[in-house]
């Protein structure tokens, strides 16, 4: 009845089976092996043929220069369009693109850009200033849905006409004087106004390619796809598989095609950076996206020379929402600031070199080194906090820390929360939301205090200190300011010379300090890996990569980097 | 067995009807719009694009003309990627994660269902713990686990396979498929066991070795059809859901499939992509459970009468 | 034949659990897990007097260090000890694992039942329903709960549970439809024995060895779901921390410090070994068949 009746014909009912499974358990054996072999690294067969293997993050969302905003997206655009202008790859400084050269007017509002007679299109089309003004207008179509539009804004009259308070074109301060000159009237002397020019939102498209697949304004349309997208960089599109792979090749109509140095990049969609890091040491990628933090440590024990870490224009800082009744009290806040050990923080949990940070805007930026009088000062905290009423911590009321679902935001938020327990005996507690449910619960002002940072479009202290206008829309924490509006919007544009500008900033910094809206916590590094066969590679603040410039050397193929 | 299929198929219907109609609910009530960013969009921005894709209709008339579209085998565009249709996405995603899921299942069945019959041969014996110690080490070893463990030992240290990839280099379809089949295998090994346990305790195994019928051939032509059962159960749904992707190994594998669709959809609030996603997904349940069921029945005779008569 | 089966499954019928009891006495293996099990939950229950640090006292400077005499399961990144946070995980973890499983298997089994019983038209609806249940995009069904609800650790079982039942039913369906075509179901019913009393004294004992198989299966799933949930932020939140959690963090250093996921994958490993061998002792020992040892 039961099996213990089966005792009697063991011997038969083992034989089946049991070689079945040790014939398949063979069989899966065979398999893997069948599989091996090796065959030569994407790296080291790359290095043979010029092909760049690149980790980039995520899937791009589009590859149209007026639609995008993801830093993946702008790598491969970077690869197939530029604009008038470029960056030097170490200083940022403006270098010639598009444009071979160009005059500004004495009082800095008028440039006059003189354009490539050899510049082409993909195509072969020739590249002329009326390009220009037909994609800026474009980009200004609000049926576009371009998030970057205000890059244009300090183009004289480009904000009224994307608001719609101006409806002709003509008006806007873009004007093709003839094929090679194109001059470009500014609101007010902008100082950075180069710089946004080497920015993807300020890239020209090609009208031809554009109104084949739909009307100016439309968009999503199959333009950008291969076969049909048509660009003026220094690399064209080859191949578009979505999630698998971007592939780029040499653009041979670009003007400077012979000095570009690699003949194909392909960029990888690599998003989680544990993987990326094991397909890096296997050989698969010349350069990652990222590094996992825990990462780091290893291969700077190693002294592995394949890690690159370079202080980036991006500020972590956590936002306060200062219309929640204990928190409204600038004291508090202060007190909440000043018990931070951020050196700790960098230090042992983040361990990239990212640097302790006592204002919003990173030091360097233009020659800005913002002052603060904030520092790690637990004790003065604490009286801080019983001067707002409560001593020792009592009856602060359980403050929530919300941050959106990511491994670092995590670790930052576990040690300040141990942090202010620690040093002011409050209560807090943690609030982890998925991405779009934080940004939801952010801007409608349903936080306490939340994680944040900003990452500069451009190197200039405006790119950090506009972002706490009282009606900016990444304001967010309550907090409004109407001497600190003034300074930014009106008082620091006017400025003559630089230094008078930067001393604007100052007293706009000092103000928002003072009243610590936010609390400023670190500033980035850009952590990557790059095979030491990528050549001509230079960090830099923004963390861009010029990809014309790289090139690649066979001989040293083998040093991936090294095992642990 | 016809009629049967015909009618489960005709059930079908208002059962995607329901699945569209409460995750359409479901997407335009989650927090979080597909537009929103890190960076505010300003108002004239968020309302050309919701123009653009019919978000400033009232609901009822989205629903309509979505299910219209629907009707017309068209899923909408993306609104996450500009340009690309949902069912171009989804046609992008499917061969790598079908085939995927082809091998996952045959790693899956060999592995398990050899497993949990070489165990139920000789229950309570070496023989039975070792493979099912096995199969609860697969289970208790997810994914998220054993991809990467897989890929340190064969990919990085023994260099045998390449780490990640999918069609790239020779290989590269191994580990994805052992990381996927294992966790399966693992429910498998042990729901073949147990079935096995219980047809080989009834009596007309009994009578066939009262007949001095090898036991080898009982096993082979009498257990293993009643044994599989409950395995068939299973694997119905679990097809399914190998077909709708996993999200965990195409994500360690760099797999384009549809895995990462589906969960990047819900988190970037492309709300035509989820319901792609979904719909597509509910008509693959509907159709491997109707599979499974029809194999049970083919499988058990006295419900395959009941098919006959009943349905 | 037939005959043998249904006097002997009748005259067993009220005796069913003092039998098993008996049984699963003799099967030391099984023995073994239940002490495990009762061993992880008294230490848990306890933990909070027991455990030797504070789960969420850190040391930054010290961060993660290999097992010492001090930490005996090492420290985290934070110089957190690692024991400490796995007797706390443990509490999430069991709760989690075994009022989610109850949850699902209470449903899966009433509604597979229920369903394989009836047939028919009945039948068709119910698992249509599942069907439905099976399709819908569970991530979004997850952010809207806790949207409308707040985050509670009862959502979270909720929420578990909700997704866990549904193969449970499909294979207690399965089984029950296998079942009531069998002779001795037939026969009893040709006897003229009340549905309650078949479904009792036949149905219910014979599909319980799928059950236990299947549930024994599902407490590891539904313990890595929870950590997956509370990755996502449903769940429970940081510091807090559950097996599964701690799994998924240590995955992410496993060559920098691979005690991070050995002691926590072992901890998890030894309840589902204890787990697997109570589940089979009982499955055998709540067999019918085996009850004429």
């Amino acid at each position: 009845m039961d099996y213990h009746s089966m005792s009697g014909q063991q011997s038969t009912a083992k034989s089946l089976p049991a070689r079945t499974f040790h014939a398949l358990c063979l069989a899966a054996l065979l398999l893997v092996v069948s599989g091996c072999g090796g065959g030569e690294s994407n790296v080291s067969l790359g290095n043979r043929t010029g092909t760049l293997h690149w980790g980039n993050g995520t899937e791009p969302q589009s590859l149209d220069p007026h639609i995008a905003t993801g830093v993946p997206e702008h790598h491969i655009i970077t690869s197939l369009m530029e604009g008038l202008v470029l960056k030097d790859s170490t200083t940022l400084a403006p270098i010639p693109g598009v444009a071979e050269s160009w005059d500004v007017s004495d009082d800095g509002r008028v440039y006059t850009f003189h354009l490539r007679q050899n510049a082409r299109w993909s195509n072969g089309d020739p590249h002329i200033a009326q390009d220009y003004v037909w994609s800026w207008w474009r980009a200004l179509q609000p049926a576009l849905g371009n998030l970057y539009a205000y890059m244009y804004y300090s183009i004289n009259n480009a904000q009224e006409y994307y608001e719609g308070t101006i409806t002709d074109f003509d008006q806007v301060g873009v004007k093709a004087l003839d094929d090679y000159t194109l001059q470009v009237t500014l609101e007010n002397p902008t100082p950075y106004f180069l710089q946004l020019l080497d920015h993807y939102s300020l890239f020209p498209v090609h009208q031809a390619t554009v109104e084949k697949f739909g009307t100016a304004d439309e968009r999503g349309t199959r333009w950008t796809y291969e076969g049909n997208i048509v660009t003026n960089g220094p690399f064209q599109l080859l191949e578009w598989q979505i999630n698998s792979r971007v592939v780029v090749e040499r653009n041979p109509f670009y003007w400077d095609a012979e000095n570009v140095g690699l003949n194909k990049i392909i960029f990888y969609p690599t998003e989680n950076a544990v993987s990326e890091e094991r397909m890096f040491r296997s050989g698969q990628l010349h350069y990652t996206n990222d590094v996992p933090t825990d990462k780091i440590p290893v291969y700077r024990n190693e002294g592995n020379p394949s890690l690159r870490v370079a202080p980036y224009l991006g500020s972590y800082f956590y936002r306060i929402n200062t219309n929640v009744p204990h928190l409204q009290d600038k004291r508090v806040r202060r007190a909440l600031a000043m018990a931070i050990d951020r050196e700790q923080i960098t230090e042992h949990i983040l361990q990239a070199g990212q640097m302790p940070t006592y204002a919003l805007t990173p030091p360097g930026t233009m020659g800005y080194y913002p002052k603060s009088d904030l520092t790690f000062d637990p004790e003065a905290a604490k009286q801080l906090l019983a001067e707002a009423g409560y001593p020792n911590g009592e009856g602060f009321p359980v403050t929530e820390i919300l941050y959106n679902t990511n491994e670092s935001h995590r670790k930052v938020a576990v040690a300040i929360q141990q942090m202010w327990n620690k040093y002011l005996n409050i209560e807090i507690k943690l609030l982890n939301q998925e991405w779009k449910v934080y940004l939801d619960s952010e801007s409608a002002g349903q936080y306490t205090i939340s994680r944040a940072s900003w990452i500069g479009d451009y190197v200039d202290p405006n790119s950090f200190l506009d972002l706490f206008l009282c009606n900016g829309g990444n304001n967010r924490t309550g907090w409004c300011n109407a001497e600190y509006d003034r300074l930014i919007l009106d008082v620091a544009p006017k400025m003559k010379s630089h230094e008078e500008r930067l001393a604007v900033f100052q007293e706009a910094e000092t103000l928002l300090l003072d009243a610590m809206p936010m609390i400023p916590i670190y500033i980035y590094t850009s952590k990557h890996l790059m095979n030491s066969s990528v050549k001509n590679h230079n960090g830099n603040l923004l963390d861009q990569t010029t990809f014309k410039e790289l090139t690649l050397e066979s001989d040293s193929s083998d040093s991936t980097g090294g095992n642990h | 067995m016809f009629r049967f299929a015909i009618n489960r198929l005709l059930q079908a219907i208002p059962v995607l009807l329901v699945v569209i109609s409460i995750t359409f609910l479901l997407v335009h009530s989650a927090p979080g719009g597909p537009f929103s960013a890190d960076k505010a969009v300003p108002p004239e921005v968020l309302k050309a694009l919701e123009a653009q894709y019919k978000l400033d209709q009232p609901l009822w008339q989205q629903y309509v003309g979505y299910l219209n579209d629907v009707l017309h085998g068209d899923f909408g565009p993306s609104f996450k990627y500009p340009g690309r249709t949902v069912n171009e996405l989804i046609a992008s995603g499917l061969p790598a994660t079908a085939e995927l899921a082809f091998y996952a299942m045959l790693v899956a069945l060999f592995i398990g269902a050899s497993a949990g019959v070489v165990a139920a041969t000789r229950p309570n014996t070496l023989q039975d713990y070792l493979p099912m110690s096995a199969a609860m080490l697969g289970i208790c070893m997810p994914s998220f686990l054993l991809g990467p463990l897989l890929v340190l030992v064969f990919g990085i240290h023994l260099e045998w396979v390449p780490v990640s990839g999918w069609g790239d280099s020779a290989g590269d379809k191994i580990l994805p498929a052992i990381t996927l089949g294992t966790g399966y295998a693992a429910y498998i090994a042990r729901l073949s066991r147990g079935g096995m346990l219980e047809v080989l305790s009834q009596d007309y195994i009994r009578t066939a070795r009262a007949k001095g019928l090898p036991e080898s051939l009982i096993i082979a032509k009498h257990a293993l059809r009643g044994g599989l059962i409950p395995v068939i159960a299973f694997i119905g749904p679990a097809f399914a859901g190998l077909l709708g992707g996993s999200f965990v190994v195409e994500t360690i594998f760099q797999i384009p499939g549809l895995g990462r669709f589906y969960v990047q959809a819900a988190f970037n609030r492309d709300y035509t992509m989820i319901l792609g996603t979904t719909i597509f997904f509910a008509t693959l349940i509907i159709v491997f459970n109707l599979l499974s069921d029809m194999l049970a029945i083919w499988l058990n005779p006295k419900l395959r009468q009941e098919a006959r008569g009943d349905h | 034949m037939d005959r043998v089966i249904l006097e002997k499954t009748d005259e067993r019928g009220s005796s069913l659990w003092q039998d098993a009891w008996v049984k699963l006495r003799k099967n030391r293996l099984a023995l073994w897990g239940l002490a495990v099990l009762v061993i992880l939950c008294v230490v848990s229950l306890l933990t909070p007097w027991i455990a030797p640090y504070g789960y969420e006292e850190q040391d930054l400077i010290l961060g993660a260090t290999p097992p010492s005499a001090e930490h005996w399961l090492g420290t985290d990144i934070f110089g957190r000890d690692m024991l400490t946070r796995i007797m706390y995980g443990g509490r999430v973890s069991l709760t989690v694992g075994f009022i989610a499983t109850g949850v699902a298997l209470i449903i899966g089994v009433l509604w597979g039942a229920i369903a394989g019983f009836a047939g028919g038209r009945v039948d068709a609806v119910m698992m249509r329903i599942v069907d439905i249940l099976y399709a819908l995009p569970f991530m979004i069904f997850i952010v809207l709960l806790m949207v409308v609800f707040g985050r509670n650790i009862f959502l979270l079982f909720f929420a578990i549970g909700a997704v866990e039942w549904l193969t449970m039913a499909r294979i207690v369906r399965g089984q029950v439809m296998a079942l009531r075509k069998q002779e001795f179901v037939e026969a009893a019913y040709s006897l003229g024995l009340s549905q309650w009393i078949i479904i009792r004294r036949h149905i219910i004992p014979n599909t319980l060895g799928p059950v236990i198989v299947y549930t024994t299966l599902t407490i590891p799933s539904v313990m890595l779901l929870e950590a997956f949930l509370s990755f996502l932020g449903l769940g429970i939140q940081p510091p807090q921390s559950s097996w599964g959690l701690l799994i998924s963090y240590g995955v992410e250093t496993m060559e920098e410090f691979p005690w991070l996921l050995i002691f926590p994958g072992l901890t998890l490993s030894l309840t589902l070994f204890a787990l697997n061998f109570l589940g089979d002792g009982l499955r055998d020992a709540l067999d019918p068949r085996t009850s004429k040892d």
